[in-house]
């Protein structure tokens, strides 16, 4: 769609932009704030980040989130890549149906659900809810979201491609390793870290789910924000929206600079 | 020989660990809010077990007891919950609509040199944790926060608001948070469209506004339609909103479900629970599957 960029058009965006991002900018400015109140400009200061590095829960809780993160991330991009292919490349098998619905309902389902179901699955086979049960719920419902993301690239790549790797007398494996993995590659790392801030943000399947010795850094965000809104909170936001923003910046202008070097070849 | 063999892997193994983690866990809920409550661990008796053979199970079958569903319905409170969250999806979907199209509008026909950029700030807040964006706005909505002391500066107001721990504050919570949801697959309907089919229906002597509606809107339908169940279904469960900018009267039965289980300890109601909110939502999420099916297919 192309065509003169009314004012109407102009405004709309600028009143959409600036309602996603007033809150969170507002957010950052007062996790500088001198004053305990969150709400008062009383001059800048950096002293609520140095609290935060003594404040020994939350360190905790931010290690328990990191690693629950990296293992579910890593296992989901795996099963959903699979998931992807199962998709795209077979039209038809036994269950297909069953198995689209479990691929596409968790992805609107709503947490609630999703975490108390798997909690009860949790308890009905006796294993002990902690750090694994959480990391298992994570891989389950990020898993779907990897596999609608690899599954976009997939539809686009050419088949015709692998199958002359096969036909040069590749074995299949080997030539999905080899000509399709690398192309739909990018869609597999956007999928990694879809998987992983999905883990890194969850409240609800994490709350359900988890167990002693297991509180994850946004159960310990909510415990601390239930009691009221704090300088130290707005920190620890502030340092969690810095790595995501930057995670994605980074990936945005890598992806844009291959885009580039394959148009210059 | 080989190839078989990867290939059914391929299929195999995503679809174990989603029969197992997925399809299987529903099947307990249904099996718990059947069961009657017992305090102790875990606090319900199962009115039947997977050991029994089916020859049992249908024998109990039979003398399945549906009171938990009788106890929901008896309850004006679990009713209320239902009947409110299907009212606030219903309408912070259309306010999102209202907000996301002119936005997602205007992204399409910006010049094509800032769309990608346009398109990352969308994107960029999904990314953001859906926590973190909801405790932003108690800063801003609550009685001394920013909103008040910006309108009692203007001299809008003379006495502050009150919007934080009302319903106004989850619409705000929802319709804030779910934006991006919106505005994405309408986007990218209307980013595809050809704009000459709006110049042709301009030509043959529509009215600018006819032209939208006639063309332009009609064309954006699925996008539209991809949207707001995007925001409707995952908002009639919502519970981080709801618990953080509602108040005490604020019903919705995602915050319901979790008193229950967390606070009342009342596993078999929250099941109960969990399985009408799941009948509930079972036409928008076969509709938003059925969407998805099909925007798979058509990328083909």
């Amino acid at each position: 769609m192309t065509g003169r960029w009314s004012w109407f058009n102009i405004t709309s965006v600028v009143v959409g932009f600036t309602f996603l991002y007033l809150p969170i900018v507002l957010l950052v400015i007062f996790s500088f704030n001198e004053s305990r109140l969150v709400t008062v400009w009383a001059g800048f200061s950096t002293k609520w980040y140095g609290e935060l590095f003594q404040n020994q829960g939350i360190l905790d809780a931010a290690w328990v989130t990191i690693r629950v993160a990296l293992i579910s991330a890593s296992v989901a991009t795996v099963l959903g890549t699979l998931a992807a292919v199962a998709l795209v490349r077979f039209p038809r098998f036994n269950g297909r149906t069953v198995f689209t619905g479990m691929v596409y309902a968790p992805l609107v389902m709503p947490e609630v659900i999703t975490g108390l179901s798997l909690l009860l699955l949790f308890v009905a086979i006796n294993f002990a809810r902690g750090f694994w049960t959480v990391t298992l719920a994570h891989i389950t419902f990020s898993l779907c979201f990897v596999a609608v993301v690899v599954q976009s690239r997939l539809v686009s790549f050419d088949k015709s491609l692998e199958e002359a790797a096969q036909d040069l007398g590749c074995p299949p494996f080997q030539a999905f390793m080899k000509v399709t993995l690398p192309v739909i590659f990018p869609a597999v790392i956007s999928g990694w870290m879809l998987a992983f801030t999905l883990s890194l943000d969850d409240l609800v399947i994490a709350s359900f789910t988890s167990g002693p010795g297991a509180t994850t850094l946004p159960m310990k965000i909510y415990s601390q924000v239930r009691l009221g809104v704090t300088p130290e909170i707005n920190a620890v936001c502030t340092i969690l929206i810095a790595i995501v923003t930057s995670g994605v910046l980074i990936a945005t202008i890598l992806n844009k600079r291959r885009n580039m070097q394959h148009k210059h070849n | 020989m080989m190839r078989a063999i990867t290939n059914r892997l391929v299929i195999i193994i995503p679809y174990l660990w989603l029969l197992f983690f997925f399809l299987l866990p529903f099947m307990i809920v249904l099996r718990i809010a059947l069961s009657d409550l017992e305090y102790g661990a875990p606090p319900y008796t199962p009115q039947f077990s997977l050991a029994d053979g089916w020859n049992v199970m249908w024998e109990k079958l039979g003398q399945l007891d549906f009171e938990n569903f009788g106890f929901l319905a008896s309850d004006s409170l679990y009713i209320n919950s239902y009947l409110s969250s299907l009212q606030i999806a219903f309408f912070s979907t259309i306010l999102t609509l209202l907000l996301g199209f002119p936005l997602a509008y205007g992204m399409a026909r910006a010049p094509s040199g800032i769309r990608p950029t346009l398109l990352m700030l969308v994107i960029l807040p999904f990314w953001t944790s859906f926590l973190i964006r909801v405790y932003a706005w108690i800063g801003i909505l609550k009685q001394e926060g920013l909103l008040n002391q910006l309108l009692l500066w203007l001299g809008l107001i003379d006495t502050p608001l009150e919007i934080l721990s009302t319903n106004k504050a989850v619409y705000i919570g929802i319709v804030y948070s779910y934006l991006p949801f919106m505005v994405l697959p309408i986007y990218s309907t209307l980013e595809k469209m050809d704009e000459s089919l709006v110049e042709a229906a301009r030509d043959l002597g529509c009215t600018r506004i006819g032209a939208f509606w006639k063309v332009t809107a009609r064309l954006a339908v699925p996008g539209i339609l991809a949207g707001c169940l995007l925001v409707f279904i995952p908002a009639v469960g919502e519970f981080v909103i709801p618990d953080l900018l509602g108040g005490s009267g604020t019903l919705m039965i995602g915050k319901t479900l979790w008193t229950e289980f967390f606070n009342n300890s009342d596993w078999t109601v929250a099941s109960a629970i969990a399985i009408v909110l799941l009948v509930v939502l079972v036409v928008p999420i076969v509709l938003f599957q059925n969407a998805q099916a099909r925007a798979a297919e058509a990328g083909r």
